[in-house]
């Protein structure tokens, strides 16, 4: 009975892969792009399951004259989610942490820019045995005329 | 999703004190686990390498192992057609790939190549209302997406939705929105991503092919269309590195081979881009900064020689 019950559970470690990353995309989808209205999601898809504790960065070029909203979500049971917006050197030109780690932040570019958005998923747990993972979606909409 | 952070055991499991029902079953599971290691990961969008900072206190008192997801966003086929009406393009269907090329494409690269190629139409010909066309580009790209196998990406309702909503140009952009994030997503979910960045680079060359086919020749420095080729070579790098995640696979070694080209190209238009000042209102943020650049008329040339010839190559 004891081998049965160890096959399952690899099982179901190796079927959660899948339902985790199905997850990150239904919560793309249904959570995240609602955030984006009335601007246009602009089709990309950049979503990962991410651990308290651990960052991720995007790289874009933003164009002249457009207007972008960008959203950063994280889903349960993940706490706060920060999202920096950065030059290329690195400088900070927005923190959502000063802005009571809102979802979503709009803006233009007056000439062509790269951008580095760092995202950082906060630790809730302190001291605790256990960290969370969720998963974290970075997306971006467009203003239409 | 919770995790252990410590005291985790491994046990190791002896194969041969089990019965053959066990071992019929494990066998099914290493089988779905090993054609799932055999697909075309490391994957598209990302790639995890050491944290190069300091680790912060936090991270060395949890003792967890951290690691950096990097993400390299191209311009989406609606974000390019958005660009290239905002510069002044006007709609010129004759520059566009005919459907009827489709037959031509069989292989997975060209394929997928086609089907950003076609998404960058669509969007093109939705944005300037040519709903007769976007139809045409969707059914397109449906077929593509089924060649590649993308099921359920775009069903046979999008096409409906599409003619009920002819004179809706919003309705219209979210309805093809929802048709890439579902290809994307679905891509990524099967753990398929470098078909998902030969379909971003199709789309990407595109958007530049159109772009420069519109331009007949770099007159004055005040051509927004003109900057906005410029600009790509703030993406191109992106879409370098994008490929670089994929380098062991001939398909992306022979796109990356085209796009190097490019950068040989762009490596001559000179940008410089002055410091960011961030001004804000109530309700948006404009990030103030100039870029001058500059391009000689026979560099512009080379350039739109070159995107003409790769783009010519793919669509064959």
């Amino acid at each position: 009975m004891r081998p049965l019950i160890i096959i399952l559970l690899t099982g179901a470690l190796f079927f959660s892969s899948f339902s985790g990353s199905a997850q990150c995309k239904n919560f793309a989808k249904r959570v995240c792009r609602l955030e984006l209205a009335p601007y246009i999601h602009d089709g990309n898809y950049n979503a990962a399951i991410l651990t308290e504790g651990e960052d991720a960065e995007l790289f874009k070029t933003f164009y002249a004259g457009q207007e972008y909203r960008l959203a950063v979500c994280g889903s349960e049971p993940l706490s706060k989610v920060e999202f920096q917006v950065m030059d290329v050197e690195r400088t900070v030109l927005y923190t959502n942490a000063q802005n009571s780690y809102k979802l979503t932040w709009d803006f233009k570019v007056e000439s062509t820019q790269q951008l580095i958005i760092l995202v950082k998923v906060h630790d809730s747990t302190g001291s605790s045995d256990n960290v969370n993972s969720g998963c974290v979606a970075i997306m971006f909409g467009l203003k239409t005329d | 999703m919770q995790i252990k952070r410590k005291h985790q055991k491994l046990r190791v499991m002896n194969i041969r004190g089990l019965n053959k029902k066990y071992v019929a079953i494990l066998h099914i599971l290493i089988a779905g686990l090993m054609m799932s290691c055999a697909s075309d990961s490391p994957k598209q969008d990302r790639i995890k390498v050491d944290v190069e900072d300091v680790a912060s206190d936090e991270i060395v008192k949890s003792g967890v192992q951290t690691a950096r997801q990097i993400f390299y966003s191209l311009p989406s086929p609606l974000e390019t057609a958005m660009i290239l009406k905002r510069s002044g393009a006007q709609y010129n269907p004759e520059i566009l790939n005919p459907v009827e090329n489709i037959s031509r494409y069989s292989t997975t690269k060209s394929m997928a190549l086609n089907l950003g190629i076609y998404s960058t139409d669509l969007s093109y010909a939705s944005l300037f209302d040519q709903t007769p066309a976007s139809i045409k580009y969707m059914t397109a790209s449906k077929k593509l997406a089924e060649g590649l196998g993308i099921l359920n990406a775009i069903d046979d309702k999008v096409i409906q939705r599409l003619e009920e909503n002819v004179n809706n140009r919003d309705a219209i952009m979210d309805i093809i929105s929802e048709t890439f994030l579902n290809t994307n997503s679905i891509l990524e979910e099967n753990d398929r991503v470098a078909i998902g960045s030969i379909i971003l680079v199709g789309g990407w060359v595109e958007g530049l092919y159109i772009a420069t086919a519109l331009v007949n020749q770099v007159g004055s420095s005040d051509n927004e269309l003109v900057e906005r080729i410029i600009d790509q070579k703030l993406s191109l790098s992106s879409v370098i590195n994008l490929l670089k995640q994929h380098n062991h696979m001939p398909d992306i070694q022979s796109v990356m081979s085209d796009m190097k080209e490019l950068e040989i190209i762009y490596d001559k238009v000179q940008i410089s881009v002055s410091r960011i000042e961030v001004v804000s209102d109530s309700t948006s943020t404009t990030l103030h900064s100039k870029n001058v650049f500059s391009v000689s008329p026979a560099v512009f040339q080379e350039l739109k020689d070159k995107v003409t010839e790769i783009r010519s190559k793919y669509i064959m």
